[in-house]
C-alpha cells in the first residue's frame, strides 16, 4: 500500500528530527543537529533490510518515490519564498561576505575530494 | 463577482493552488531550457532562478519577507516550499542512495562539515574586519552569518549582538544560499562535482540546506541525497563552534 511508504518516510523524518533536537539540547546549541541527515540514514537502513522478512513492496516504494520526485518542485517553491530582497538590499558587506564564503568553499571541494581514505577501510565497522 | 469567487477558491485551497502554480513554472522553465538553451542549462536550474526572481518581485511589491508567498493568492507556495515539505522531500531522496558511498566518504564528509564552518566563518570575519568592524561580537556574528543564515542569528543572540548586526549576518547567509542555488550548476564541472563522494563534501562545505538542495537539484538530482545528508549537520556544528571556540579565537585576536 502506498500509505505504508509515506508512513515509513514520515516515521523516519519524525525520529530523525526528534533525535536532532535532543542532540542539540544535549550539546547546548539552539539548533537541530543533523535531524534530516539522521532521518535519511534511518530510511536507508530500513529500506536495505530487504533480505529479511522486512521487504518493501512496489506500491510501498511508490509512496516514498513520489515524494522524492516532488523534491525539485518543492525546491522551486522554496526558491520563490526566499527573502531575496533582504539579501540584495542590505549593503555590500553582507553580499561580499556571502559571495566570498561561497567562492572559498567551492575552491575547497576538489582538494577534499582527492582524499579517499583506505578505499572503504574507514567506517566499515 | 466571478473573479471574487475564483480568488476565494484559490486562497481557500492555497496548497493546491501552489501545486498548479509551481507546475506551470516548472513547465515554462523546461520549455525555456529546451528551446532557448537547447538543454545546456538544466530546466530545474531555470525554474529555481525564476523562483528567486519572482521572490524578489514579490518582496518588492508586498514589502514582506516571504517572497511570492506574501501574496495571499500564493500563500500556499510558502507552505509547499517551507521547511516541513523541504525536509520531507530531502529525506525521501535518500531512498535508494548508495550506502557504500556513504561509508567510504564517512571521515572526509565529517571533516568537510567542520572545515566548511571554520572556512566560512574566517572568510566572513575577514570581510567584516576589512569593512571596519573591530568589535569581536560583531565580527563573530557576521562570520557566523557567512556560514548560514541560522548560525548568524543564533550566534549573535548568544553573544548579545545588536539587531542591525544580526540582520547583516542573516543577509550574508541569504546571499550565500541564493548564490549556491544559482551558481552550483555553472561551477560543478570545474570543481569535479559529479560523484556521490564529491557531493558529500560539497554538502559539508556549503552547509546551507536550501542552497545545497537547490544547487544539486539544478546540477544532477541523483547527487541530492549525498549533499543534503552532510549539509544537515552543518548548521548544528556551526551553532556549536561559532559562539564558543571561534568567538574566543576572534576575541583573543581583537
Amino acid at each position: 500500500m502506498v500509505i505504508y511508504g509515506v508512513a515509513l518516510l514520515s516515521f523516519c523524518m519524525l525520529v530523525g528530527v526528534f533525535v536532532g533536537d535532543v542532540l542539540g539540547e544535549l550539546i547546548g546549541v539552539q539548533a537541530n543537529v543533523g535531524g534530516v541527515g539522521i532521518a535519511m540514514l534511518l530510511l536507508i537502513i530500513l529500506s536495505n533490510l530487504s533480505h529479511h522478512q522486512f521487504r518493501l513492496s512496489a506500491p510501498t516504494e511508490k509512496g516514498v518515490n513520489f515524494w522524492s520526485a516532488m523534491y525539485i518542485p518543492i525546491v522551486v517553491a522554496m526558491a520563490a519564498k526566499q527573502n531575496v530582497i533582504a539579501a540584495v538590499s542590505s549593503g555590500w558587506m553582507a553580499i561580499i561576505a556571502g559571495v566570498a564564503a561561497v567562492a572559498v568553499s567551492f575552491a575547497m571541494i576538489p582538494l577534499l575530494d582527492k582524499i579517499h581514505i583506505g578505499e572503504g577501510g574507514h567506517g566499515d565497522s | 463577482m466571478i473573479l471574487d469567487a475564483l480568488s476565494e477558491v484559490l486562497v481557500k485551497n492555497g496548497l493546491v493552488t501552489a501545486f498548479v502554480f509551481v507546475g506551470a513554472l516548472v513547465w515554462i522553465s523546461y520549455e525555456l531550457s529546451a528551446r532557448l538553451s537547447r538543454g545546456h542549462i538544466h530546466g530545474s536550474a531555470i525554474a529555481i532562478a525564476l523562483g528567486l526572481v519572482l521572490a524578489w518581485v514579490g518582496g518588492s511589491m508586498t514589502g514582506g519577507s516571504q517572497g511570492l508567498a506574501d501574496f495571499s493568492l500564493l500563500a500556499g507556495v510558502g507552505v509547499m516550499g517551507g521547511a516541513m515539505f523541504r525536509d520531507f522531500a530531502i529525506v525521501a531522496t535518500a531512498f535508494g542512495a548508495d550506502i557504500n558511498a556513504l561509508k567510504k566518504a564517512g571521515f572526509v564528509a565529517a571533516a568537510s562539515v567542520v572545515i566548511g564552518v571554520v572556512l566560512s566563518f574566517v572568510v566572513g570575519s575577514i570581510v567584516a574586519v576589512s569593512f571596519g568592524y573591530t568589535d569581536p561580537i560583531a565580527i563573530s556574528t557576521i562570520g557566523a552569518g557567512a556560514a548560514t543564515y541560522i548560525v548568524g542569528p543564533v550566534t549573535g543572540t548568544a553573544l548579545g549582538a545588536g539587531s542591525d548586526i544580526i540582520a547583516l549576518s542573516v543577509a550574508a547567509g541569504l546571499t550565500k544560499s541564493v548564490l549556491v542555488m544559482v551558481g552550483t550548476p555553472f561551477v560543478a564541472p570545474r570543481i569535479g562535482l559529479n560523484s556521490p563522494h564529491a557531493a558529500l563534501i560539497y554538502g559539508g562545505l556549503m552547509g546551507t540546506t536550501s542552497g545545497v538542495a537547490g544547487g544539486l537539484a539544478a546540477t544532477d538530482p541523483r547527487l541530492v541525497p549525498y549533499g543534503a545528508m552532510t549539509a544537515t549537520f552543518y548548521t548544528g556544528v556551526g551553532c556549536l563552534l561559532a559562539p564558543s571556540v571561534l568567538f574566543l579565537i576572534v576575541r583573543a585576536i581583537f
